[in-house]
């Protein structure tokens, strides 16, 4: 589904700023995988998901996604394949448009644009029955505009707008972190009925070392812009946050893993 | 309601149609887009030069809005290709026009004096003026206009909900989660510029007809009248809906011009008039937000937004 193979990424280059983030990259996902990813501040999480978003470009390397080559496409070409969920509750809705319209522009996600109304009573019942899945009684506010909604209710709609028009690759970067823990959870189990649902291929950055153990079905760890661990399925089920930490320091050859923004609860 | 009252109502809503394309650009794009003051006169000049060449007037106020997109998407293609700061892309815009628009008309100014033009149609259609309570309240002329301007407010209306019309606000309002559903916010962005000169040469070219004439300095200052009529709009008709913003920025305009028209029947000195529209602009921009943060200080909760909009 998504191939990644030899990507490299500098910020800065041939300044005293130079900073390699992403250091001959090579991940293979297959249909229905659900990666969960881990990695201290600053590891390259970020510029991995742009890279495959097309939100950057890399310096050197190939993604293909779904058999087709993305590497040199913008990231409005190649928008059509990829949903994306932000760490901003704000950054993934437009505050002063109203839900109906937010959403009838993630419903023509990677389609010509047209002069037909852009929300008609059609997709107004597509929308309500859509929304009634959040359980945030939102289908009775279709008219609301966004930037009335609590940061958790509008992530709950970015990922609905994300997901429901079935993209090839969904990617969460950080998306639940800006929120408190109950509206953390609320935004984690939707994700993972949406997931479910639709089968989608998912990577989901986090920094929680729970949720990237309990969700999905296979989780990398990134260091220094590289993949440092990459562990399966079946492995995943029995390991808990202290095994990751040892698995960490085994791959690192001895250094502790010191990142006190990861939660150990 | 004296002439110069009636007057003013009529230049209000002509000039409103300039203040609908400001807020094209200044709302909708959240672009400060400073081509108006040369596509106004580009518009003014085409059409009368036109007009004098023997075309119909509504033929020549069509080609005016043609003129005017492409000066507008002149001014994207600019900002968004070249990636010169949006201000400044404007203002080079504007300049160059200056001599285009010298060019066209072959003059500095260019009268009308019997030549058929849209007012002239207007006048012959003969509507009588409405008169209640011995009082007239608007000229024949200001009732045709008033149709004349709904109807392209409703136009804009239709075209600010279709699909494109939605990708052209979220370009606007976040730009980021617009491009990340696969639209281009280049295009968009040269689009709204381009409809917004358009619509902005339409009322020159409108102008160039009620006033029978075009000059080439008939544009200077038209982007402060602009912001001043969409600001004063919002303020006192409300800005909830795209439906009541585009009615709210034509009755700034009038209200403006109905403003200008009562300063300069006190006295005022004509002379005085770009720095009493600079003020009511300062001082419309400036109030809401002083307002807001004595507001802020008070409340407890506040709704929380992406991009602000005083
Ligand atoms: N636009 C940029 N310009 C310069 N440096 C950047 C930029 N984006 C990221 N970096 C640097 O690249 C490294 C990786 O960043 P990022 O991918 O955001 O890390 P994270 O794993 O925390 O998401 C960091 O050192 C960061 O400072
Ligand atoms: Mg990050």
């Amino acid at each position: 589904m998504l191939n990644i193979s030899g990507v490299n990424k500098v910020f800065n280059a041939g300044t005293v700023n130079e900073k390699i983030a992403l250091n001959n990259v090579r991940l293979q996902v297959k249909s229905g995988e659900f990666i969960t990813v881990i990695g201290s501040n600053g590891a390259g999480k970020s510029t991995l998901m742009n890279i495959i978003s097309g939100g950057m470009l890399p310096d050197s390397g190939t993604v293909t996604i779904d058999g087709k080559n993305v590497t040199r496409l913008g990231e409005h070409q190649r928008a059509n394949l990829i949903g994306r969920v932000f760490q901003d509750p704000m950054a993934g809705t437009a505050p002063n448009m109203t839900i109906e319209e937010n959403l009838a522009i993630a419903l023509a996600r990677g389609k010509k644009r047209t002069l037909g109304f852009g929300v008609n009573n059609q997709k107004r019942e597509l929308f309500r029955e859509q929304l009634k899945l959040l359980d945030q009684g939102l289908e009775n506010r279709l008219k609301t505009k966004v930037g009335f909604l609590s940061g958790g209710q509008r992530q709950a709609l970015s990922l609905l707008m994300a997901t429901f028009t079935e993209p090839k690759i969904l990617l969460l970067d950080e998306h639940t972190a800006a929120l408190d823990p109950k509206r953390a959870q609320l935004i984690v189990d939707l994700t993972e009925k949406i997931v479910e649902r639709h089968k989608l291929t998912t990577i989901m950055v986090t920094h929680n070392m729970d949720q990237a153990l309990n969700m999905g079905n296979r989780l990398l760890m990134l260091h220094d812009g590289g993949i440092i661990l990459d562990i399966p399925d079946e492995k995943k089920r029995t390991m808990k946050a202290q095994d990751l930490l040892k698995a960490f320091e085994a791959a690192r050859g001895g250094e502790a893993f010191s990142e006190d923004r990861f939660l150990l609860t | 309601m004296n002439l110069a009252l009636m007057g003013a109502i009529e230049q209000g809503l002509l000039f409103g149609i300039l203040a609908l394309g400001v807020y094209l650009t200044f709302r909708i794009l959240n672009v400060p887009d400073l081509t108006v003051d040369g596509s106004f006169a580009l518009g003014g000049a085409m059409a009368a030069k036109m007009i004098i060449d023997g075309y119909n007037p509504f033929v020549a106020t069509a080609a005016a809005f043609v003129v005017g997109c492409l000066a507008g998407a002149f001014t994207g293609v600019l900002h968004t290709k070249g990636k010169v700061n949006a201000l400044l892309a404007g203002i080079l815009t504007m300049i160059a026009l200056y001599s285009i628009n010298l060019r066209i008309m072959g003059k500095a100014n260019l009268p009308l004096l019997r030549e058929d033009t849209l007012f002239t149609y207007t006048k012959d259609l003969g509507i009588p003026n409405l008169v209640v309570g011995g009082i007239t309240w608007l000229t024949g002329a200001a009732m045709v206009f008033i149709v004349g301007i709904l109807i392209l407010k409703l136009i804009i209306d239709w075209f600010l909900h279709t699909d494109l019309g939605l990708d052209l606000r979220a370009t606007g309002d976040n730009p980021k989660m617009i491009r990340s559903f696969g639209v281009n916010t280049d295009s968009t962005t040269i689009i709204g510029l381009a409809l917004s000169n358009g619509l902005v040469a339409v009322s020159g070219a409108w102008l160039a007809q009620y006033q029978g004439f075009a000059d080439v300095g008939m544009g200077i200052g038209m982007i402060v009248i602009g912001l001043a009529s969409v600001i004063v709009g919002e303020v006192l008709f409300g800005s909830s809906s795209i439906f009541r913003v585009t009615l709210a920025v034509i009755g700034g305009s009038i209200v403006y011009r109905l403003v200008i028209a009562l300063a300069l029947q006190a006295g005022l000195n004509p002379s005085d008039l770009k720095l009493i529209t600079a003020l009511i602009v300062i001082v419309a921009l400036t109030v809401p937000t002083i307002a807001k943060g004595i507001f802020k200080k008070q409340a407890v909760r506040t709704v929380k937004g992406g991009s602000d909009r005083a």
